[in-house]
């Protein structure tokens, strides 16, 4: 049961609409969940019990949205930006999102622009390809 | 206003009058009479006494609350995080029987969400989705006031006593030994 992307897109647009209580116009894919769409920390494990009933899959903890444990360990983080080793660490456990506008500057206060709904897309292509 | 820890055996905030169905890690259902003797009700709304819908969501967080930490053994702090989505279709008047129906969704380490429908006879009253947080497992180190937990080892888990000392009296009854 191979899904197009147009169709996870849908599912996901969907999926945040209910958690988030936002417009369906809302959810762009370049729509950040915090900035955009004002998630808090709670919607992410919200979203994430949904994307797994919704695609019936799991989703390990941390998996899709993993900033959180990596900013309390100061090998990581530096002067209120991400060290170069924090950088690979959160990349490598983010192969789902794009970096590129991060990179220039790691600060901790853009994490949450790192958090955008293409990048759960991505995410959940990745997942159900797998599957 | 409430600052002391000296709250042992203090008498919470309950409001729901007692447990009708408890299915460990599944379900419960609670009843809660409104009566015109709560004096809410007196000022909400003078001559036209309705309960506040924000207490029908609280009577679903004591009956979803109590479902979620029963379900670990009450091993974890449980705190009401977000109200997913609340209807209402009809008014909770004076003298009307609310029955308060929870069914647990999800329940992994950090947090649950359950499904709530209250019922007053026939008539649907409101839809409650509600999602937990177990507060030990997401925000290490912060400390939360005692009040702000759905139990604390007293006064709650008497109403679940209560209901167990009532012997058979539905077919879902179930030992506490949750997963």
């Amino acid at each position: 049961m191979a899904m197009s992307r147009a169709q996870i897109c849908e599912k996901v647009r969907g999926t945040l609409v209910d958690a988030l209580g936002v417009d369906e116009e809302e959810v762009t894919e370049d729509a950040t969940l915090m900035g955009d769409l004002g998630a808090e920390s709670i919607d992410f494990l919200d979203i994430v019990f949904r994307l797994e009933k919704a695609f019936g899959i799991k989703i390990p903890r941390e998996e899709l949205f993993p900033a959180e444990n990596l900013l309390n360990n100061a090998d990581y983080v530096n002067n209120g930006k991400l060290t170069a080793q924090g950088l690979a660490r959160l990349k490598s456990q983010m192969p789902h999102v794009d970096f590129a506008d991060f990179e220039q500057d790691p600060d901790l206060n853009k994490i949450p622009d790192l958090f955008r709904v293409k990048s759960i897309v991505k995410y959940i292509e990745g997942k159900v390809s797998a599957a | 206003m409430k600052g002391g820890r000296e709250s042992t055996g203090r008498m919470r905030w309950i409001w729901i009058d007692r447990f009708e169905e408890f299915e460990s890690g599944r379900r419960a259902v609670a009843i809660k009479n409104v009566s015109l003797t709560e004096e809410y009700l007196h000022d909400h709304f003078p001559g036209y006494p309705v309960m506040p819908p924000a207490l029908l969501i609280e009577a679903m967080a004591q009956t979803g609350g109590i479902l979620v930490g029963e379900a670990r053994n009450f091993r974890e702090k449980v705190i009401l995080a977000k109200i997913t989505q609340a209807v209402f279709y009809q008014e909770a008047r004076p003298g009307d029987q609310l029955r308060l129906e929870a069914v647990l969704e999800n329940l992994t380490d950090e947090a649950a969400t359950i499904h709530g429908t209250i019922r007053c006879g026939a008539q649907h009253v409101a839809d409650i989705k509600l999602m937990f947080s177990h507060i030990d497992k997401n925000r290490s180190g912060v400390e939360f006031p005692e009040e702000n937990f759905v139990f604390d080892n007293g006064s709650f888990l008497s109403l679940l006593r209560a209901y167990r000392l009532g012997g058979d009296r539905t077919a879902g009854r179930s030992e506490a030994r949750g997963g």
